[in-house]
């Protein structure tokens, strides 16, 4: 009987462990994640109904044993590179990476030369 | 001529700025949503079927619509999407998003039921394959099985002449 108690408290155990590993993974990859409909929202942080059915699909899909690369790649294949915070670096996305500090390096050129004509004038 | 060209160059960085800003505010965004689906094979659909029960053939050109019986847009584009179906011929299919079967029933019932097929989408799994952000959304997919068009929001009887019905006679010519 002892055993067969300790054998079930095991078991009990060992679920809730795999299920709290689940919701980290699916909290963690939903971080990730834009809410398309949303303003500046995660799916992770976002009770919209889209959000809400993206979430289930990533439990559905995790549980299922698909990959966290699969299951982003494939949202992106369906709501566009839009859909991730942190979008892969490729020809298309250089300026999004890139474009600021361009952006920050023509301003400080500008400044600096500006600077040293006016140092080197009158 | 530096210092001319020193003059000027704010003056053209300007320029350039007000004249993209100028084109972004002219786009309809309504109108060309962008949507990586368009030149893809359309996903399949595996769902519990709410009614009708002739799928468009292969090899023909169809529409896909996604509407819901609590979206009050998805009624005003029924008798629009009536018309679509009788002056081209294409088969219509319905995919009702996040409904109960009882008033997704009622819906085509009371307001008219213009797709030759639907599916039932509770849990928004179709709509998320199809990357739709909200109701109503329309697909339209050529004879190869490629979407070609995205419209969200309602298909008004504008939308119907100037795009969708010279885009599907188009497809159907080809």
């Amino acid at each position: 009987m002892r055993k067969f108690i300790a054998l079930t408290v095991f078991a009990a155990a060992v679920t809730a462990q795999a299920a709290e590993d689940l919701d980290t993974r699916v909290e963690r990859l939903a971080q990730e994640l834009r809410c398309v409909v949303c303003q500046s929202q995660s799916v992770a942080d976002s009770n919209a109904p889209l959000a809400v059915d993206m979430k289930r699909h990533l439990r559905e899909g995790l549980a299922a044993g698909r990959s966290e690369q699969e299951l982003r790649d494939e949202l992106v294949q369906r709501y566009g590179e839009q859909v991730l915070y942190r979008p892969a670096l490729h020809a298309g996305t250089v300026p999004l990476w890139f474009g600021p500090v361009a952006l920050v390096a023509i301003g400080g050129l500008v400044y600096w030369r500006h600077g040293r004509r006016r140092e080197g004038g009158p | 001529m530096k210092l001319l060209l020193a003059a000027l160059l704010p003056l053209l960085a300007t320029a350039t700025l007000v004249a993209l800003l100028a084109r972004s505010l002219q786009r309809d965004a309504q109108a060309e949503p962008v949507s990586p689906l368009i030149g893809k094979p359309a996903p399949v659909l595996d769902l519990e079927r709410l009614a009708g029960d002739t799928p468009p053939r292969p090899g023909e050109v169809w529409v896909l619509n996604v509407f819901a019986s609590w979206c009050g847009p998805c009624r005003t584009e029924l008798p629009v999407l009536g018309q679509l179906a009788e002056q081209s011929g294409v088969r219509i299919v319905g995919l009702d998003y996040r409904d109960t079967l009882e008033l997704g029933l009622a819906f085509l019932k009371r307001h008219g039921n213009p797709y030759a097929l639907t599916w039932r989408d509770p849990e928004g799994k179709g709509s998320m394959a199809w990357g739709v952000t909200g109701v109503p959304e329309t697909f339209v997919i050529d004879r190869k099985g490629v979407v070609r068009l995205r419209h969200t929001g309602p298909v008004t009887a504008e939308d119907l002449n100037k795009r969708l019905l010279p885009l599907i006679k188009r497809l159907q010519g080809a």
